[in-house]
């Protein structure tokens, strides 16, 4: 029988119920008040008291009010259908929903129950399977969609029926299977899973080495991120983390996006809304939105829901990876999810860890962080999921717990520094403090080398060379003057400055400059690298600006121009001109 | 506040804070209100039969056996066209003599809108301050604060800007607000003869602090019957949110709650996010937008309220005196609007973009050559020319005084451009140069 229980006291959405049976951590529980469903999970137990975060207001709950326990944790539904929609954090399709305003217990369903899905098995009768194996596939946005054995099936299987190809809804039978006991199991297409539990149906995890393009010159020429990698986005307030995360989000080549807005403004999930169904896949030629799962717990909607959001993306991630996909997950912002953790701890009166958040947050981090790899799957395809968060630091200093633990667990760190955004060199992520773990691994150096050219990483560690290099001459002559130091000085500076102006700087709401693919990146920083090489003549400092900046004005016109186009060409003829007046032979 | 027959009357407080007092009762609503010895309070904890009580009027001289009343329902305000033209306290009472509104009653902070029901706002509101038009274009359903120093004329800017918007209401939530700040934005909009589609809700330096935590959301519930049930264009007014912040702390702190930083309660973010997300543009036309004042001390942005808004806001705008032009302007460094990019370019002049960021930079240019002068360096004749150009454009564009269209805004970008510069050192697009650069 069910546990049933009594609201006891209320403080804020934490609510205490005293409970009539057995409970356990995390279990779901509906609070009924005055008929409406609200919500709640558990989060401590102490004898008979559950503890429970309401994922709604509480508003005119009363002592006394009844609870039923659910005796399951929160879970997602997983199945086709899921790309293009938009779930408010506990997986509720948010246009499903009636009215301009979110109603109270108003809970949706993820996934059409009545429409029929075009099955194809790719097993047989006989074939022995274990969880997340591939039954079949059904095509969901001119993608394959892998029915799997649901990963909570742990035992492993024998397929007694198998469905012959055909129209079917997502919980019509598809398969039977047979357990190692006799015992047969239906399945549909259909599955759930708790969302706090990692989905591990696959067969390894290793180190992810392919390059993931994003078309962010200063991303992926500079600390290029990989299929399966992590990387995390901190900065100030204003200083791009969200237009980073959306350029990424619309560029990168990815075959899945997940975007978990967590506590972020409502405007620019509207800003996904509006512009994916409209932008195209340069890649697919398909619209942006058909790749796209937008998970949607915005700084308004109710705080618990804002925690369960980023892990609701994950699972959804973990069942796309599963099918062999690459998944890009994109998380902002994590601080909003670690600040619904302290919320709730200190309504619990935990003992607080540095600046009032709960002690376990580095392991709840790292723990979340560990989710994302690239994996090979049970019948040796690959999937992988990228993970990248942004992580708004209070008062834009970067000692603080969110930032130190997240940077303990993501591979590459991308630095955004209020000075750049400042003087409006975008993308404001700082080129010194930044970095890429994935630069040492020797295994991505050889994928680079083939798939951009030989050497790759050496002119990328030179370009930082000089970036670095730039940057004390800077200093030096801040210290010095202008003419206190030799006009070695200022080429140096200047010429550091092109890399910064062409390579790094890039303009998220040009429409050519905005994406730079790995080709065109390729070119430029060749291009670049060998004006940096080079020798010119000057009289004196003012003359060194004053023809770098020449240099500068003509590349920009060249990012601003469709690649190998006559007007790039033009402008690179010109620009070669220029180099020429000054060059030493 | 009447009390109605049924309603049980409790005498026997237990616990009194500053802010708070405890009692035991039954049946009580989280959330709900109650009068407690004639003031307004609010049910923020329930411990079986003990209930907790934020006193909105203070707890000063209430004894242990004061009547307690409870209201069985959360805050609310009546809503109808009658609201306009109107003046209210906190408690959304009348304080300019006329009649009580009638209206449908609605509970203050409301449930939030749906996302996907949300439009993208796309209308540009125009101001013709250059600082804001120009360089933090403003649109409606967009939500930004003024950030200044005490000392600065926010007030002053704040109800310009209101006036010169053109939307259908005005909403001015005012929290500790002085008399004298509040006889001004009075007196303004009276001589504009805007009264009557303004509407007010203040609690000024005179009333109780706790007071100030219903006025935005009063505000804005009457600003959501005019956006949503009338589609009219709505401008919410919040001055001062520090103060707003503030009044949160003393409640939380009276609670025990650990506080984080700044001594702010850890939940600071969301009760602030909770607030400024009320900014919406709806498909059917009405929207609201709110410009909020927050008050910085000693120009501190990283002090938690200003930092969490300006996490939660779209852009800031700072006010900065310009000594060398020795006038207020608004500050292009640390100014920003982050739904400029949704009309720059598009509701206005193709250049807008370019000019903006290039004047910004070279304005950058210009504070680089004002170190080096005070670390005692030479100039470059570049250094000089940047120098002259920043004079001219803090006088001429960025001024808070500046009232012209964006067209001219833009124009006077490019004659500062080249009377300054050549058309090398400015890095515009080819095309807009050829376009717009002056001819003599
Ligand atoms: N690559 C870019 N090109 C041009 N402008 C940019 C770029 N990146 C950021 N900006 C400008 O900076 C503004 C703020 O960026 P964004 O909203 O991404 O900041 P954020 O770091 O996410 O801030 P918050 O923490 O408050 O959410 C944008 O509205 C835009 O004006
Ligand atoms: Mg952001």
């Amino acid at each position: 029988m069910a546990t049933k229980g009594r609201v006891k006291g209320i403080i804020a959405n934490l609510v205490i119920v005293e409970a009539d049976g057995p409970v356990s951590q995390n279990e779901i529980c509906f609070i009924n008040l005055k008929g409406v469903d609200l919500m709640a999970e558990v989060i401590k137990v102490y004898g008979n008291n559950a503890y429970v975060q309401v994922f709604e207001s509480t508003r005119g709950l009363r002592v006394g009010d009844e609870v039923r326990f659910e005796g399951h944790m929160l879970e997602v539904q997983l199945g086709p259908g899921l790309l293009s929609k938009n779930y408010d954090g506990l997986e509720n399709d948010l246009n499903a929903m009636k009215g301009v305003f979110l109603n109270r217990g108003e809970y949706t369903a993820p996934l059409d129950e009545k429409k029929l899905w075009e099955f194809k098995p790719t097993a047989k009768a006989g074939d022995s399977v274990t969880a997340g194996d591939w039954l079949g596939e059904v095509e969901e946005n001119n993608m394959p969609h892998r029915i799997m054995v649901p990963f909570s099936f742990s035992d492993k299987y024998t397929i007694k029926i198998i469905v012959g190809e055909g129209k079917y809804t997502i919980k019509d039978t598809v398969a039977v299977l047979t357990d190692s006991k006799g015992k047969e199991i239906p399945v549909t297409m259909v599955q759930k899973w708790p969302v706090k539990i990692p989905i591990k149906a696959y067969k390894e995890k290793p180190r992810p080495f392919k390059l993931l393009e994003t078309g962010v010159r200063t991303i992926d020429t500079l600390n290029p991120v990989v299929e399966g990698g992590t990387g995390f986005i901190p900065g100030p307030f204003g200083c791009g983390k969200t237009v980073l995360q959306h350029a990424i989000s619309k560029q990168a080549e990815a075959d899945i996006v997940v975007v978990a807005a967590c506590g972020e403004r409502a405007n620019e999930v509207v800003e996904l809304f509006t512009e994916f169904p409209e932008l195209e896949d340069p890649r697919t030629g398909r619209k942006l939105m058909e790749r796209t799962i937008i998970i949607a717990n915005t700084s308004n909607m109710p705080v618990a829901a804002r925690e369960a959001s980023v892990y609701t993306a994950m699972t959804i991630s973990e069942y796309y990876r599963n099918m062999g996909l690459r998944v890009l997950m994109l998380a902002d912002s994590t601080s909003r999810w670690a600040q619904a953790l302290r919320e709730m701890s200190n309504r619990l009166e935990e003992l607080p860890g540095p600046d009032a958040f709960p002690m376990d947050l580095p392991a709840i981090i790292s723990n979340f962080y560990s989710r994302a790899g690239y994996t090979i799957l049970n019948n040796g395809e690959s999937g992988s999921i990228t993970f990248i968060g942004t992580v708004s630091p209070a008062g834009g200093n970067l000692k603080e717990p969110v930032t130190e633990s997240t940077k303990k667990a993501a591979r590459c760190f991308y630095a955004l520094a209020q000075q750049r955004a400042d003087s409006k060199r975008y993308p404001a992520i700082d080129p010194i403090d930044s970095y890429s773990k994935y630069l040492e691994y020797p295994e991505f150096a050889e994928y680079v080398s083939n798939k951009i050219e030989e050497g790759w990483i050496d002119k990328v560690n030179e370009a930082k060379n000089l970036l670095l290099r730039g940057k004390e001459v800077y200093e030096q002559i801040n210290i010095l003057g202008d003419d206190g130091v030799p006009i070695d000085y200022h080429v140096t500076f200047w010429k550091s400055e092109i890399i910064d102006f062409i390579i790094l700087q890039q303009d998220a709401f040009d429409r050519i400059d905005q994406s730079t693919p790995i080709e065109r990146q390729k070119y430029m920083l060749n291009h670049v690298l060998d004006v940096c090489k080079t020798d010119f003549e000057f009289e004196n400092f003012n003359e060194v600006s004053m023809f770098f900046k020449r240099i500068i004005n003509q590349y920009k016109q060249m990012n601003y121009s469709e690649f190998k186009s006559e007007k790039f060409n033009n402008f690179e003829k010109e620009l070669n001109n220029i180099i020429a007046e000054r060059k030493i032979a | 506040m009447e009390t109605k027959a049924f309603q049980k009357i409790y005498t026997k407080i237990t616990q009194i804070t500053k802010a708070t007092c405890s009692l035991h009762a039954t049946g009580i609503g989280y959330n709900e209100l109650a009068v407690v010895h004639g003031r307004l309070a609010q049910v923020v904890k329930i411990l079986e039969d003990e209930v907790t009580l934020q006193v909105f009027g203070g707890t000063e001289g209430i004894p242990t056996n004061a009547e307690v009343v409870f209201m069985g329902k959360p805050p609310s305000l009546k809503v109808s066209d009658d609201l306009a033209g109107r003046f209210f306290n906190a408690y959304g009472e009348p304080i300019d003599g006329g009649p009580p509104v009638e209206g449908e009653e609605r509970e203050i902070g409301g449930p939030s809108v749906n996302p996907v029901r949300r439009k993208q706002p796309s209308e540009l509101i125009a101001t013709g301050i250059a600082g804001i038009d120009l360089n933090n274009t403003l649109v409606s359903g967009q939500k930004i604060p003024f950030f200044a120093d005490p000392d600065q004329p926010f007030n002053q800017v704040m109800a310009m800007v209101a006036l010169r918007a053109k939307t259908d209401k005005i909403i001015l939530g005012g929290m500790g607000l002085t008399n004298d700040d509040y006889l001004f934005y009075k007196n303004v909009f009276d001589n504009a003869g805007a009264l009557d589609r303004i509407i007010s809700f203040v609690n000024t330096t005179e009333d109780a602090p706790v007071e100030r935590l219903l006025v935005p959301e009063m505000a804005l519930t009457a600003a959501e019957y005019f956006a949503v049930d009338r589609n009219q264009t709505v401008l919410v007014l919040l001055t001062d949110m520090t103060l707003y912040a503030d009044a949160l702390s003393i409640v939380s702190n009276r609670m025990d709650q650990i506080p984080s930083k700044d001594s702010m309660p850890g939940s600071l973010y969301s009760d602030l996010a909770k607030i400024y997300e009320k900014a919406v543009q709806f498909p059917d036309g009405g929207s609201i937008t709110i410009i909020a004042v927050t008050t910085l001390s000693g120009g501190d942005i990283t002090h938690a309220i200003p930092d969490n808004t300006g996490y939660i806001t779209e852009g800031q705008l700072f006010l900065r005196k310009d000594t060398d032009i020795g006038k207020v302007i608004v500050d292009p460094f640390r100014s920003l609007s982050r739904l400029k990019q949704l009309v720059i370019g598009k509701k206005t002049r193709e250049d807008h973009p370019q000019v903006m960021n290039t004047a910004v930079r070279l304005f950058a240019d210009a504070a680089n050559a004002k170190t080096k002068l005070e670390n005692g360096f030479d100039l470059t004749d570049y250094d000089e020319r940047s120098l002259r150009f920043a004079k001219d454009y803090s006088n001429k564009l960025l001024a808070i005084d500046v009232n012209i269209d964006i067209n001219e805004m833009l124009d006077t970008g490019w004659q500062l451009f080249k009377k300054h510069f050549r058309v090398e050192e400015v890095g515009i697009k080819k095309e807009l140069v050829d376009k717009y650069w002056p001819k003599d």
